[in-house]
């Protein structure tokens, strides 16, 4: 099936060469970067994680969205989204992949990355989270792939597919527990350190992901003859209300515990981020504009008017995936480290290398979900015949 | 015929995989043969001037401290283990990759949480030195994916410089803000540089290691022995050591104790 | 059969790819290197183990030594002869052997190969 993704319009050429004119941009800075080390990137001693990993955080909860898609069709036999499981299995492998290179790009020492599987280390949450990371790969990559061709084949897929699917749905969920487990067992990080990161960290993921890929579908749907169909993507923009009303509600707890409880210790990480501390209040615009977009999003998509017109549909999920990706990918982490163990603050901001070798793995990823979704449309197209 | 291409790259894959894992085994086995064979011979113990512990901990005595004796401190040890100066050599832009094992801090900065509304008397100017606690119950050791860091038996908290990968899960662990990582080659930014102790390199997470290599060869911490006596430093689970003794005699409090990493290092104040 | 001149061509360059070590250093092979024992090694007269072991082992030994030293905290190393040293490589290979241009980097220039020990392990005469 590969060779529907060399054959293409010049619009599809000109897109690939651009994608591999910027990875080529950000692996020479990422050259830059293993000579010089991390110190070209924003990193300081006190917020020693900063755009790589928050990036990794976000895209882990892209990838575990798909299981939105997944869950009606295999466990609930909801017919309607079998055309696009297809769609999301392989947005999470283009997620997934994303996000293991966001790992590598971040390692002091990438040559030594083999030391995880040298060295298995079961009561490391970094160690489950390569396991689970990988295998959802592998899972998504030959579900994927053999739903697909047994599609091309117009036979159903074979037998042993189906139990990879079945264990692909708590795998997806497992993801991103695992992820947030990372972050929620660290006694010294109060802002993390909360039993409801791990539900607002799937919260989250369910409404990114299914919002990106309602935006992947309207993107097919204009360069392709492939439609998933009007009934699927309203479906799908109401799993991504529903849980970004929860996502919200969720954070609106952890501000109620802060704020209610008036603890110094949960209070101070929040006031870094919505009201500035001692000074030092970079995120603030950031973080108050990451709630307008969600809310504006939520509302967007609750209004049944709004949300069956298409181009404002778009525009709820662009708002709603931009919201959230502050959220996760620019304050969390910040919040987390800042202030410090000592209390005292550093603040963080991406440098430009770093910004650079960021789109360079997001164009990355973008390249495979291109050459992944051509090969999709290839087939689609072929079955109908256009 | 039709399959025939697919066939043929099926396996040569098989074949690719098994010679790979083949030669993978063959040179497993005969490096470890090596290995045994080469142990028959030799062994490996200690220096018998070390000195041992079940528990190493420490007592600083900040009724004796001064910045004096702080930075003191901080001199023989960051000296003699090759830490690089980033602001002295680049200047404060650099307060960023800061590399530090132990330090002066006020206060409220090493014991936060435990602000006092109506201080004893010059209580915000006590100087408080901090590094590493060598936790009993360490969670930088938890997080570790590679066991770069891990606990000794003598309770010692170290690193394996071998084999860490930089993925700073350890100084996100860690409730004290103990641990540096080198965001770059720190070799141009050391000052006369100890030829006795190695360097670190560009990638790797240090901190504190209760001078580890002096304790094999008998000798007491650098920032100990700097410390003019305010700093005591013995064997915790020995219950006649004169740490024990000085415990039992103070009134002491560890920094985050409720966090319920078991820190070694106690403070009287 | 319209591929004909790209085939040939294409076969001409492998040709001149594979065999590019060859005709590149004039068929001529760089000569086996010649490490330069410093003084005190050749006072020493034996090194910590045999000299056939050590040409072949010593990146085993130094793992070994380096597991122990750092993991276990056994600084000392009773050798085959039952001699003991202090496991090392700056303050007990190097006391030695201590040129490294000489000694080391020979045979490692010759095969290509850079440990990256150098990176935290000091040498004497660096330039600090």
């Amino acid at each position: 099936m590969l060779e529907k993704a060399i054959k293409g319009s010049k619009t599809y050429w000109i897109w690939v060469l651009a994608l591999l004119a910027v990875i080529a941009v950000g692996f020479a800075f990422y050259i830059r970067q293993l000579g010089f080390g991390l110190g070209i990137t924003g990193m300081s001693r006190d917020v020693s994680w900063g755009f790589y990993i928050a990036q990794f955080t976000f895209l882990v909860g892209v990838a575990a969205g798909g299981v939105m898609v997944a869950i009606p069709y295999y466990l609930h036999d909801y017919k309607a989204f079998g055309k696009i499981t297809v769609l999301a299995e392989f947005l999470a492998v283009a997620s997934v992949l994303m996000c293991m290179l966001f790992i590598i790009v971040d390692l002091g020492q990438p040559m030594r990355l083999m030391n995880v599987i040298f060295h298995p280390t079961p009561h490391s949450m970094l160690f489950w989270d390569m396991i689970v990371l990988n295998g959802y790969l592998f899972l998504n990559i030959i579900i994927g792939w053999n739903v697909l061709d047994a599609e091309r084949n117009s036979v159903p897929p074979p037998a042993w597919v189906k139990p990879l699917i079945y264990i692909s749905i708590p795998w997806a969920i497992s993801i991103h527990t695992v992820t947030a487990y990372l972050y929620c067992g660290l006694p010294g990080r109060s802002f993390w350190l909360t039993a409801i990161l791990a539900p607002r960290f799937l919260g989250s993921a369910f409404a990114a992901g299914p919002a990106f890929l309602i935006l992947l579908c309207m993107v097919v749907r204009r360069f392709t003859k492939f439609d998933v169909g009007r009934p699927q993507i309203q479906t799908l923009a109401k799993i991504v209300c529903y849980a970004a009303i929860a996502n919200l509600f969720f954070f609106l707890c952890e501000v109620f515990v802060a704020i209610y409880s008036q603890i110094p210790e949960h209070l101070e990480h929040l006031k870094y981020l919505f009201f500035g501390l001692h000074g030092h209040g970079i995120l603030v615009p950031f973080m108050w504009l990451s709630i307008v977009l969600v809310v504006a999003g939520i509302l967007l998509l609750l209004i049944p008017s709004a949300r069956e017109n298409d181009s404002v549909l778009a525009v709820a999920c662009v708002l709603l995936f931009i919201g959230i990706w502050i959220d996760k990918g620019l304050g969390m982490i910040s919040g987390g480290f800042i202030p410090n163990p000592l209390n005292e603050i550093t603040e963080y901001a991406p440098t430009f290398p770093e910004t650079m070798i960021t789109i360079g793995v997001y164009a990355a990823g973008l390249l495979v979900l291109t050459v992944l979704y051509k090969i999709v449309t290839g087939v689609k197209e072929e079955l109908t015949g256009v | 015929m039709e399959k025939s291409r697919r066939d043929f790259l099926k396996i040569a894959g098989i074949t690719i995989l098994g010679a790979g894992a083949g030669s993978l085994i063959s040179g497993v086995s005969i490096s470890s043969a090596n290995e045994s064979a080469h142990k028959a011979g030799s062994e490996f113990f200690k220096n018998p001037k070390a000195l041992t512990a079940k528990r190493w901990g420490m007592v600083v005595d900040t009724r004796k401290l001064t910045d004096e004796i702080c930075e003191k401190m901080q001199n023989a040890c960051h000296r003699s283990h090759n830490v690089p100066d980033f602001i002295k050599k680049f200047g404060k832009k650099e307060k960023n990759h800061e590399i530090k094992w132990i330090w002066e801090t006020g206060f409220e900065n090493a014991f936060p949480g435990r602000e006092i509304e109506f201080p004893r008397e010059n209580l915000e100017d006590l100087p408080v030195v901090v590094m590493c606690n060598h936790c009993e119950n360490p969670p930088c050791v938890r997080a570790c994916p590679t066991q770069a860091t891990f606990k000794r038996e003598d309770g010692i908290v170290m690193m394996d410089y071998h084999r860490c990968i930089g993925c700073r899960f350890c100084m996100a662990a860690c409730p004290f803000g103990s641990r540096s990582f080198n965001f770059r080659d720190p070799r141009v930014a050391i000052f006369d540089q100890n030829p006795d102790f190695p360097t670190r390199t560009k990638g790797v997470v240090e901190k504190c290691n209760f001078c580890a290599e002096r304790l094999a060869v008998g000798k007491l911490p650098l920032c100990v022995e700097a410390s003019e006596g305010a700093l005591v430093f013995g064997d915790l689970d020995d219950p006649k050591s004169d740490i024990r003794k000085i415990l039992a005699d103070n009134y002491t409090i560890r920094r985050k104790s409720e966090l319920g990493t078991n820190p070694s290092v106690f403070y009287i104040i | 059969m319209n591929d004909k001149g790209m085939i040939i061509a294409g076969l001409v360059i492998f040709v001149a790819i594979f065999t590019f070590p060859f005709w590149y250093n004039h068929l001529k092979a760089a000569e086996a290197p010649e490490p330069i024992l410093s003084q005190k090694a050749k006072a020493a007269k034996t090194c910590v183990e045999g000299k056939a072991y050590m040409r072949t082992e010593h990146m085993q030994l130094l793992n070994q030594w380096r597991n122990n030293v750092v993991r276990k905290g056994l600084r000392e190393y009773k050798a085959r002869d039952g001699k003991t040293y202090v496991a090392s490589l700056s303050n007990t290979c190097l006391k030695c052997h201590d040129n490294k241009a000489e000694f080391c980097d020979k045979c490692h220039n010759y095969a290509s190969v850079t440990p990256y020990c150098w990176d935290c392990h000091t040498y004497p005469k660096e330039k600090k």
